[in-house]
């Protein structure tokens, strides 16, 4: 048994694994009850775990320079089907959505992974840290599906790109007075930031800072959902006993807002054991990424888990009022279609940074 | 790919990351701290508006207490009608939507609009559109209800009174509440509730009537659909009332006033419940209860007949000879007339030597007229004679201890009070002394004086039980326990007590003598099965004008000939009835009142003695 187990941990890291796998089973408790005890719901959302299951395993047997070459096969790839959407795209209000016939899928999910996978390349290809004809590309290879994706409107997922982009370039030591030039450029641009976004995300802005002011409009995803968390107390109302998202008071309850769902059923003691199961794997992360062996797989790895944690604090801090409600998903948790192979098959790539170190070290 | 410092790349790196994760860390503080004050220190505010949110209190409306007539006959009760109601928010478009109902249920859409405007609430809320509506339009609606988004029919509790216009200005009506009457009432007891008494019995009793109201408490959804009830108070009906109006009688003074203009009012004078209280023309209550329209609301407003004015209770007409019995009697126990001391009527009476004359309704006099016959014959002169001596306030008090010149106390709203002038009325009132001329006009029950039916029915009680006063009222002895006696009246079982007991029984056999003598004014309307009725005629002048100009009857416009009256009781030795007829403009006493009441009592007698002999089979 422990040799099969040691078998395995050669092939996947099981700490990591079983965290995940905490949290998928958590997402699919609450989902079940945000989902009004669909079933349907909770087949299709376990169909998208094992398909992001298999993706995990199999990039997990890739090694680390495997995927440093394909990278920007995958980054162009992307590219090109971010135009297509743009031109062809079928979406609700938004052209975001690839339909395969049986498959529908944002191209801007590819870019999550892609986008970091480039630029890792890009900054550890020289020695660190990365010179400015360097951070120059790193901005034209982050720019170009930012702009793409911005306009689809998808601002919450540009905004996540520009971040694991920024991320390595932060990791990969860039001087902190390149950082303070960009800080300083961050607040000069962002009135023109401000004139660009569009009227509904000013909105979703302006209403985080005073949800009353508009009840039944912007503001009426945030009330009802701090209604839901604040009644939810310290052990909540049970499982299946939430009344705002089982009497619909709460909007997006199965989507964005599924924290909302988990904090009015299982109470302030049930956030404190997701919070422990999202920190086991960002820990157990981390601790990979201090014994890899090279700056592609560091910087690469720390990308991938300093953006899932960024996820985490974005939805979370939405869904608790204190950001602007940007559609975010929570990780593993929300119900949705493509993040969920994203997200597992992002930490197939930890994993091969793993046990492709253990693999070179066993011989 | 050139040479790198592999170690220095590890260090710089895992520096970086240590900031990354010191920042995470604080981050992660920061959410925590965030959902302990929403979770922990703000529990509460949230459960309690989570709790706003689901739970909704719904008012359940109790049944409205039904009303009896003294025979058990259902006079006002309660019915579904259906009711067509529109929850604005979710019509897309109000205007198409009322045109198209307009059309399809051949509905006026501009009385639509005005209901949908002039009704309270909010725009989730229901709106009534219209109620009532009949059996083919709801049927039309529902055929059709895919076109009407927000649009639907509802059942709602509704008043329906089955006699109609016998019994409507005892009853009176219920309505639509009125935001000025809402807010004199209980707000929570009347949560929900839609009608409310508007006049008559139904307003007086409106505290018994309506009952408390009960609530649950339901669980809604974000769209405010019920879910399921969580609390259920019910509510406590109101209560059921049983009047004293004896309904075949009430029927049979319908129909005898049917084409006149005039009140019938017949109390039991041993306990003032009333048996029959009559306003002709009437009108029908039921057209109040759904909301009357603009049309039929001013066809009555407008008409002459004046249907909606209770006559019984409000109308204040001349009492004319009817006091005469009440004045002898004052002028008896005053010690200003002996009851055998005769007058002598020429036809006429002056004041002074040369003065005007005052005529007697009998142009060519009665001759020597001792008290008893001027009773039976009504001679004027006699009460002439009699009034100048008595003087005003004589003849003031005198009535006043009938009940006369205030209000009864029964139990309707509105009463008035009628008048019975004095030299101080006239003064603070008209700001005029007080003629000699005036006292003997009085003194025939003319000139500033007036009664309502309701005072001379209760003034010919007090007559007729020797002095008894009973407050007249509409509610049984078994109804007295829920009115906690506060409702009966002021005066009731006081007594009118004489010095002199035998100038009730000189008096009463005068009035027997009105019906049964061959000279009094009421021969003709003697009761069947010989019993003994007791009454007195009344002609009560409008205007001078047939006097002045001599003209026959039928000559004068009907709006100046004279009030037709009379007052009764039978069986004269121990009445059960007392009865007061007054016809408007109908001419003499003795040819259209005294008729109208023989009818009423002869079927009140009918009806004890099938009772009777029913009881002894």
């Amino acid at each position: 048994m422990i040799n099969v187990l040691s078998i395995l941990n050669r092939r996947i890291d099981l700490p990591l694994a079983g965290g995940l796998f905490v949290l998928c089973v958590l997402g699919l408790v609450v989902l079940f009850s945000a989902s009004g005890e669909s079933t349907g719901v909770l087949v299709s959302q376990m169909m998208r775990i094992g398909i992001g299951i298999f993706v995990m395993l199999s990039v997990a047997q890739l090694s680390p320079s495997t995927i440093l070459r394909i990278g920007p096969i995958f980054y162009i790839a992307g590219i090109l089907l971010l135009v297509a959407v743009a031109i062809w795209g079928d979406g609700q209000g938004a052209h975001r959505w690839i339909d395969l016939g049986y498959i529908r899928f944002q191209p801007s999910e590819i870019l999550k992974l892609a986008v970091p996978i480039v630029i890792a390349a890009i900054v550890s290809n020289r020695s660190l840290p990365p010179s400015a004809r360097g951070l120059l590309l790193c901005v034209l290879v982050i720019f170009v599906p930012v702009v793409l994706i911005y306009f689809q409107p998808d601002l919450g997922t540009a905004i996540l790109v520009t971040l694991s982009g920024l991320i390595i370039i932060f990791l990969g030591g860039v001087s902190w007075r390149m950082i303070r030039y960009f800080l300083f450029l961050l607040c000069a641009f962002a009135p023109i930031v401000w004139y660009f976004i569009r009227d509904y995300q000013k909105q979703r802005i302006l209403t985080l800072f005073s949800p009353e002011r508009d009840p039944l409009g912007t503001g009426y995803h945030i009330i009802q959902s701090k209604i839901a968390i604040g009644s939810g107390g310290a052990y909540g109302k049970g499982w299946l006993n939430g009344t705002q998202s089982h009497l619909e008071f709460l909007p997006e309850r199965a989507t964005d807002f599924i924290f909302a769902v988990y904090c009015e059923e299982f109470g302030f003691v049930g956030v404190l054991v997701l919070f422990m199961a999202y920190a086991l794997v960002v820990i157990r992360s981390i601790v990979i990424l201090y014994d890899a062996q090279d700056t592609f797989s560091r910087l690469l790895g720390g990308a991938i888990i300093f953006t899932f944690a960024s996820y985490v604090f974005v939805n979370i801090g939405m869904v608790v009022g204190l950001l602007p409600v940007v559609g975010v998903p929570l990780p593993l948790i929300s119900y949705g279609g493509t993040s969920m192979v994203t997200i597992l098959g992002s930490f197939g790539i930890l994993m091969s940074i793993q046990t492709h170190k253990k693999f070179y070290a066993n011989v | 790919m050139e040479l790198k410092n592999s170690k220095f790349e590890r260090r710089v790196l895992l520096t970086r990351f240590k900031l990354i994760c010191v920042v995470f860390v604080l981050v992660v503080l920061v959410l925590v701290a965030r959902l302990f004050y929403l979770q922990i220190q703000n529990n509460e505010h949230f459960s309690t508006k989570s709790l706003e949110n689901r739970i909704k209190i719904e008012p359940l409306v109790p049944a409205r207490g039904l009303i009896f007539s003294r025979n058990g006959k259902l006079i006002a009760g309660n019915s579904t009608s259906l009711s067509l109601v529109a929850i604005p928010e979710k019509v897309a478009d109000m205007k198409a939507s009322l045109a198209r109902l307009g059309e399809k249920l051949g509905l006026d859409e501009a009385e639509l609009r005005r209901s949908l405007v002039s009704s309270k609430g909010k725009s989730f809320e229901k709106h009534v559109l219209k109620a009532d509506l009949t059996e083919k339009e709801a049927a039309i609606f529902a055929a059709n209800r895919f076109q009407f988004p927000g649009i639907s029919v509802i059942p709602n509790s509704s008043r329906h009174y089955p006699l109609g216009s016998e019994m409507a200005h005892v009853l009176g009506y219920v309505g639509r509440i009125r935001p000025e009457e809402l807010k004199h009432l209980d707000k929570a007891n009347y949560r929900g509730t839609r009608l409310i008494g508007k006049t008559g019995i139904e307003r007086s009793l409106e505290s018994l009537l309506h009952g408390t109201s009960g609530y649950q408490r339901v669980e809604v959804n974000a769209e405010g659909r019920v879910i399921r009830v969580v609390e259920r108070q019910a509510s406590i009906p109101g209560e059921n009332i049983q009047l004293t109006i004896d309904f075949d009688l009430q029927r049979e003074a319908f129909k005898a006033l049917s084409g006149k203009v005039g009140s019938v009012v017949a109390i039991d004078p041993n306990n003032g419940e009333v048996l029959v209280a009559i306003s002709n023309p009437s009108f029908d209550p039921n057209l109040f209860v759904n909301g009357i329209t603009q049309g039929q609301y001013d066809a009555l407003i407008n008409s002459k007949e004046r249907r909606l004015f209770n006559r019984f209770l409000r109308g204040q007409y001349p009492p004319g000879s009817t006091i005469k019995p009440i004045v002898a009697l004052g002028a008896l126990e005053a010690g200003i007339k002996r009851h055998d001391v005769s007058v002598f009527c020429p036809g006429f009476f002056r004041l002074t030597e040369n003065g005007r004359p005052y005529r007697c309704w009998a142009k060519k006099g009665h001759g020597n007229v001792n008290m008893s016959a001027s009773i039976v014959q009504s001679c004027d002169v006699y009460y002439y004679s009699l009034a100048k001596k008595f003087g005003i306030q004589g003849l003031h008090d005198s009535l006043t201890l009938f009940g006369l010149g205030e209000k009864t106390g029964v139990n309707l709203p509105g009463e008035k009070a009628g008048l019975v002038p004095s030299a101080d009325w006239k003064r603070e009132n008209l700001g005029k002394s007080w003629y000699k001329g005036e006292t003997l006009i009085s003194g025939i029950g003319q000139g500033f004086m007036l009664a309502t039916p309701m005072q001379l029915a209760h003034a010919t009680s007090i007559l007729a039980t020797k002095g008894t006063v009973k407050t007249p009222h509409f509610f049984r002895e078994s109804n007295h326990s829920l009115l906690n006696g506060t409702n009966l009246g002021r005066s009731d079982g006081a007594t009118v007590i004489l010095k002199n007991q035998d100038s009730w029984d000189l008096v009463r056999e005068a009035m027997v003598q009105v019906v049964h003598g061959k000279s009094g004014t009421a021969r003709t309307s003697k009761l069947a099965n010989g019993i003994i009725f007791a009454g007195k005629t009344g002609t009560a002048q409008v205007s001078s004008v047939d006097h002045e100009l001599e003209l026959q009857p039928d000559e004068i416009p009907v709006h100046l000939r004279d009030h037709s009256l009379f007052i009764g009781y039978a069986p004269a030795e121990s009445p059960v009835i007392a009865i007061a007829v007054v016809i408007e403009n109908g001419g003499s006493g003795s040819r259209v009142a005294a008729p109208i009441a023989k009818r009423v009592v002869d079927k009140f007698f009918i009806g004890q003695s099938k009772v009777l002999t029913s009881r002894n089979k």
